[in-house]
Protein backbone atom coordinates (compact mmCIF):
# COMPACT_ATOMS: atom_id res chain seq x y z
CA UNK A 1 0.00 0.00 0.00
CA UNK A 2 1.79 3.42 -0.96
CA UNK A 3 1.43 6.50 1.14
CA UNK A 4 -1.85 8.31 -0.84
CA UNK A 5 -3.98 5.10 -0.04
CA UNK A 6 -2.74 4.78 3.44
CA UNK A 7 -3.95 8.48 4.75
CA UNK A 8 -7.09 7.47 3.53
CA UNK A 9 -7.42 4.82 6.30
CA UNK A 10 -6.58 7.63 8.82
CA UNK A 11 -9.31 10.04 10.38
CA UNK A 12 -8.28 13.18 11.51
CA UNK A 13 -10.69 15.60 13.26
CA UNK A 14 -9.84 18.86 14.48
CA UNK A 15 -11.17 22.12 15.92
CA UNK A 16 -10.72 25.76 17.64
CA UNK A 17 -12.12 25.11 21.18
CA UNK A 18 -12.27 28.57 23.71
CA UNK A 19 -10.59 26.84 25.89
CA UNK A 20 -6.64 26.47 27.43
CA UNK A 21 -5.33 23.01 26.82
CA UNK A 22 -4.99 22.51 30.46
CA UNK A 23 -9.05 22.25 30.40
CA UNK A 24 -9.06 19.74 27.22
CA UNK A 25 -5.89 17.74 29.21
CA UNK A 26 -8.13 17.01 31.87
CA UNK A 27 -11.72 16.23 29.81
CA UNK A 28 -8.83 13.80 27.83
CA UNK A 29 -7.04 11.88 30.84
CA UNK A 30 -9.51 11.97 34.20
CA UNK A 31 -11.79 8.70 33.59
CA UNK A 32 -15.10 10.60 35.34
CA UNK A 33 -14.73 13.39 32.87
CA UNK A 34 -13.78 10.88 29.84
CA UNK A 35 -16.66 9.34 30.31
CA UNK A 36 -18.99 12.26 30.30
CA UNK A 37 -18.40 12.61 26.11
CA UNK A 38 -16.75 9.31 25.45
CA UNK A 39 -16.57 6.13 27.20
CA UNK A 40 -16.42 4.44 30.41
CA UNK A 41 -12.94 3.78 31.42
CA UNK A 42 -10.13 3.36 33.81
CA UNK A 43 -7.75 5.38 31.76
CA UNK A 44 -4.58 6.86 33.30
CA UNK A 45 -2.42 8.86 31.24
CA UNK A 46 0.92 7.01 31.96
CA UNK A 47 3.12 5.76 28.84
CA UNK A 48 2.76 1.84 29.24
CA UNK A 49 -0.13 1.47 31.01
CA UNK A 50 -3.11 -0.82 29.69
CA UNK A 51 -6.93 0.42 30.02
CA UNK A 52 -10.59 -0.17 29.03
CA UNK A 53 -13.00 2.01 27.17
CA UNK A 54 -16.50 0.16 27.60
CA UNK A 55 -19.51 0.84 25.40
CA UNK A 56 -23.00 -1.31 25.45
CA UNK A 57 -21.42 -2.18 21.98
CA UNK A 58 -18.26 -3.95 23.43
CA UNK A 59 -15.51 -1.51 24.11
CA UNK A 60 -12.21 -0.78 23.19
CA UNK A 61 -8.96 -2.04 24.51
CA UNK A 62 -6.01 0.36 24.68
CA UNK A 63 -2.51 1.37 25.44
CA UNK A 64 -1.03 4.53 26.50
CA UNK A 65 2.02 5.08 23.67
CA UNK A 66 2.70 8.48 25.09
CA UNK A 67 1.22 11.56 27.80
CA UNK A 68 2.55 14.46 27.16
CA UNK A 69 0.72 16.80 29.79
CA UNK A 70 -1.02 19.58 28.13
CA UNK A 71 0.26 18.89 24.66
CA UNK A 72 0.38 15.40 23.11
CA UNK A 73 -1.95 12.08 24.16
CA UNK A 74 -1.10 9.00 22.06
CA UNK A 75 -2.84 5.81 22.92
CA UNK A 76 -3.60 2.22 20.46
CA UNK A 77 -7.52 1.88 20.42
CA UNK A 78 -8.09 -2.11 19.45
CA UNK A 79 -12.23 -2.79 18.75
CA UNK A 80 -13.43 -5.19 16.65
CA UNK A 81 -10.07 -7.38 16.58
CA UNK A 82 -8.73 -4.17 14.76
CA UNK A 83 -5.78 -2.62 16.41
CA UNK A 84 -5.45 1.29 15.72
CA UNK A 85 -4.04 4.51 16.82
CA UNK A 86 -5.28 7.86 18.47
CA UNK A 87 -3.27 10.52 18.67
CA UNK A 88 -4.47 13.70 20.37
CA UNK A 89 -2.39 17.26 19.50
CA UNK A 90 -3.09 20.26 21.69
CA UNK A 91 -1.80 23.49 20.51
CA UNK A 92 -2.14 27.01 22.42
CA UNK A 93 -3.91 30.05 20.73
CA UNK A 94 -4.50 33.16 21.31
CA UNK A 95 -8.63 32.03 21.25
CA UNK A 96 -7.64 28.56 23.45
CA UNK A 97 -6.43 25.61 22.07
CA UNK A 98 -6.51 24.19 18.39
CA UNK A 99 -7.50 20.42 19.18
CA UNK A 100 -6.39 17.64 16.80
CA UNK A 101 -7.46 14.03 16.70
CA UNK A 102 -5.83 11.46 14.32
CA UNK A 103 -7.15 8.06 14.33
CA UNK A 104 -5.12 5.77 12.05
CA UNK A 105 -7.04 2.68 11.31
CA UNK A 106 -3.81 0.71 9.68
CA UNK A 107 -0.56 2.30 11.01
CA UNK A 108 2.03 1.59 8.61
CA UNK A 109 4.82 0.58 11.48
CA UNK A 110 2.92 -1.99 12.84
CA UNK A 111 2.73 -5.48 10.77
CA UNK A 112 0.28 -7.04 13.09
CA UNK A 113 -2.41 -4.10 12.52
CA UNK A 114 -4.63 -7.05 12.82
CA UNK A 115 -4.94 -9.71 15.24
CA UNK A 116 -3.56 -13.23 13.84
CA UNK A 117 -3.36 -11.74 10.39
CA UNK A 118 0.41 -11.36 10.33
CA UNK A 119 1.58 -9.54 7.37
CA UNK A 120 -0.25 -8.66 4.53
CA UNK A 121 -3.65 -6.84 5.55
CA UNK A 122 -2.67 -3.24 4.67
CA UNK A 123 -1.21 -5.07 1.60
CA UNK A 124 -4.44 -6.47 0.89
CA UNK A 125 -6.34 -3.17 1.41
CA UNK A 126 -4.26 -1.71 -0.82
CA UNK A 127 -4.54 -4.49 -3.61
CA UNK A 128 -8.39 -4.53 -2.99
CA UNK A 129 -8.81 -0.67 -3.88
CA UNK A 130 -7.10 -1.72 -7.47
CA UNK A 131 -9.17 -4.94 -7.22
CA UNK A 132 -12.41 -2.66 -6.89
CA UNK A 133 -10.92 0.07 -8.78
CA UNK A 134 -10.97 -1.94 -12.10
CA UNK A 135 -14.13 -3.56 -11.73
CA UNK A 136 -16.28 -0.29 -12.03
CA UNK B 1 -19.30 -0.43 15.44
CA UNK B 2 -21.41 -3.44 15.77
CA UNK B 3 -20.19 -7.15 15.89
CA UNK B 4 -20.83 -8.27 12.34
CA UNK B 5 -18.05 -6.69 11.47
CA UNK B 6 -15.81 -9.16 13.27
CA UNK B 7 -16.70 -12.12 11.35
CA UNK B 8 -15.53 -10.07 8.17
CA UNK B 9 -11.97 -8.82 9.94
CA UNK B 10 -11.63 -12.15 11.35
CA UNK B 11 -12.52 -13.83 7.91
CA UNK B 12 -10.35 -11.74 5.95
CA UNK B 13 -7.41 -11.75 9.00
CA UNK B 14 -6.18 -15.36 6.96
CA UNK B 15 -3.42 -15.01 4.46
CA UNK B 16 -4.97 -17.80 2.46
CA UNK B 17 -8.38 -17.23 2.75
CA UNK B 18 -7.47 -13.31 1.26
CA UNK B 19 -5.77 -15.30 -0.95
CA UNK B 20 -8.46 -16.93 -2.54
CA UNK B 21 -10.96 -14.29 -2.22
CA UNK B 22 -8.38 -11.74 -3.92
CA UNK B 23 -8.18 -14.50 -6.79
CA UNK B 24 -11.96 -14.98 -6.87
CA UNK B 25 -12.13 -10.41 -7.14
CA UNK B 26 -9.46 -10.63 -10.39
CA UNK B 27 -9.92 -14.12 -12.10
CA UNK B 28 -13.79 -14.63 -11.89
CA UNK B 29 -15.88 -17.27 -10.91
CA UNK B 30 -13.74 -20.47 -10.33
CA UNK B 31 -14.30 -23.97 -8.96
CA UNK B 32 -12.64 -25.61 -5.87
CA UNK B 33 -10.35 -27.97 -8.06
CA UNK B 34 -9.09 -24.89 -10.49
CA UNK B 35 -8.77 -22.78 -7.24
CA UNK B 36 -6.32 -25.95 -4.99
CA UNK B 37 -4.38 -26.09 -8.46
CA UNK B 38 -2.68 -22.21 -7.84
CA UNK B 39 -3.11 -22.19 -4.03
CA UNK B 40 -0.61 -24.28 -2.62
CA UNK B 41 -3.37 -25.99 -0.30
CA UNK B 42 -5.03 -29.51 -0.68
CA UNK B 43 -7.92 -28.92 -1.42
CA UNK B 44 -9.75 -29.81 1.19
CA UNK B 45 -8.06 -26.73 3.03
CA UNK B 46 -9.69 -24.85 0.19
CA UNK B 47 -13.13 -25.93 0.62
CA UNK B 48 -13.05 -25.08 4.47
CA UNK B 49 -11.97 -21.60 3.71
CA UNK B 50 -14.15 -21.17 1.13
CA UNK B 51 -16.88 -22.37 3.72
CA UNK B 52 -15.72 -19.36 5.71
CA UNK B 53 -15.53 -17.20 3.07
CA UNK B 54 -19.49 -18.14 2.76
CA UNK B 55 -20.30 -17.79 5.73
CA UNK B 56 -18.78 -14.83 6.40
CA UNK B 57 -20.80 -13.75 2.54
CA UNK B 58 -17.69 -12.67 0.76
CA UNK B 59 -18.16 -15.99 -1.18
CA UNK B 60 -21.32 -17.23 -3.27
CA UNK B 61 -21.66 -21.28 -4.36
CA UNK B 62 -23.19 -22.00 -7.29
CA UNK B 63 -23.86 -25.42 -8.25
CA UNK B 64 -23.67 -26.63 -11.39
CA UNK B 65 -23.82 -30.54 -11.78
CA UNK B 66 -21.60 -31.79 -9.42
CA UNK B 67 -19.64 -28.76 -9.60
CA UNK B 68 -19.73 -25.87 -7.12
CA UNK B 69 -18.77 -21.84 -9.28
CA UNK B 70 -17.83 -19.90 -6.42
CA UNK B 71 -17.57 -16.31 -6.67
CA UNK B 72 -16.65 -13.01 -5.00
CA UNK B 73 -19.68 -10.53 -2.97
CA UNK B 74 -17.74 -7.23 -3.09
CA UNK B 75 -20.56 -6.18 -1.60
CA UNK B 76 -20.13 -7.39 1.64
CA UNK B 77 -17.03 -5.61 1.96
CA UNK B 78 -18.57 -2.23 2.25
CA UNK B 79 -18.69 -2.42 6.15
CA UNK B 80 -14.59 -2.62 5.57
CA UNK B 81 -14.73 -0.10 3.01
CA UNK B 82 -16.89 2.50 5.07
CA UNK B 83 -14.33 2.04 7.93
CA UNK B 84 -12.79 5.40 7.50
CA UNK B 85 -16.50 7.38 7.17
CA UNK B 86 -17.80 5.93 9.91
CA UNK B 87 -15.08 6.60 12.33
CA UNK B 88 -14.85 10.14 11.20
CA UNK B 89 -19.08 10.24 12.21
CA UNK B 90 -17.95 8.47 15.85
CA UNK B 91 -15.19 11.16 16.29
CA UNK B 92 -17.14 14.10 14.91
CA UNK B 93 -20.02 13.58 17.69
CA UNK B 94 -17.29 12.59 20.13
CA UNK B 95 -16.00 16.12 19.66
CA UNK B 96 -19.58 17.66 20.08
CA UNK B 97 -19.50 15.71 23.74
CA UNK B 98 -16.36 17.15 24.65
CA UNK B 99 -16.96 20.62 23.71
CA UNK B 100 -20.20 20.19 25.69
CA UNK B 101 -18.59 18.92 28.20
CA UNK B 102 -15.60 21.45 28.47
CA UNK B 103 -18.38 24.29 28.75
CA UNK B 104 -19.58 22.56 31.99
CA UNK B 105 -16.19 22.64 33.28
CA UNK B 106 -16.34 26.36 33.26
CA UNK B 107 -19.00 26.55 35.80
Amino acid sequence: MNETSNQTRSVVVEREIPHPPERIWRALTQPHLIEEWLMKNDFEPVAGRRFKFSADWGGVDGRVLSAEPNRTLSYTWAAMGLESIVTWTLTPTSMGTHLRMEHSGFPPDREQAYQGAGHGWRRFLGNLEQVLARMD
Amino acid sequence: MPNAHDALFRTLADPTRRAIFERLCRDGEQTVGALTARSGVSQPAVSKHLGLLRRAGLVLGRHEGRQTHYSAQRGALSPLIDWTSQMAGFWRSRFDDLEDLLKRMDQ
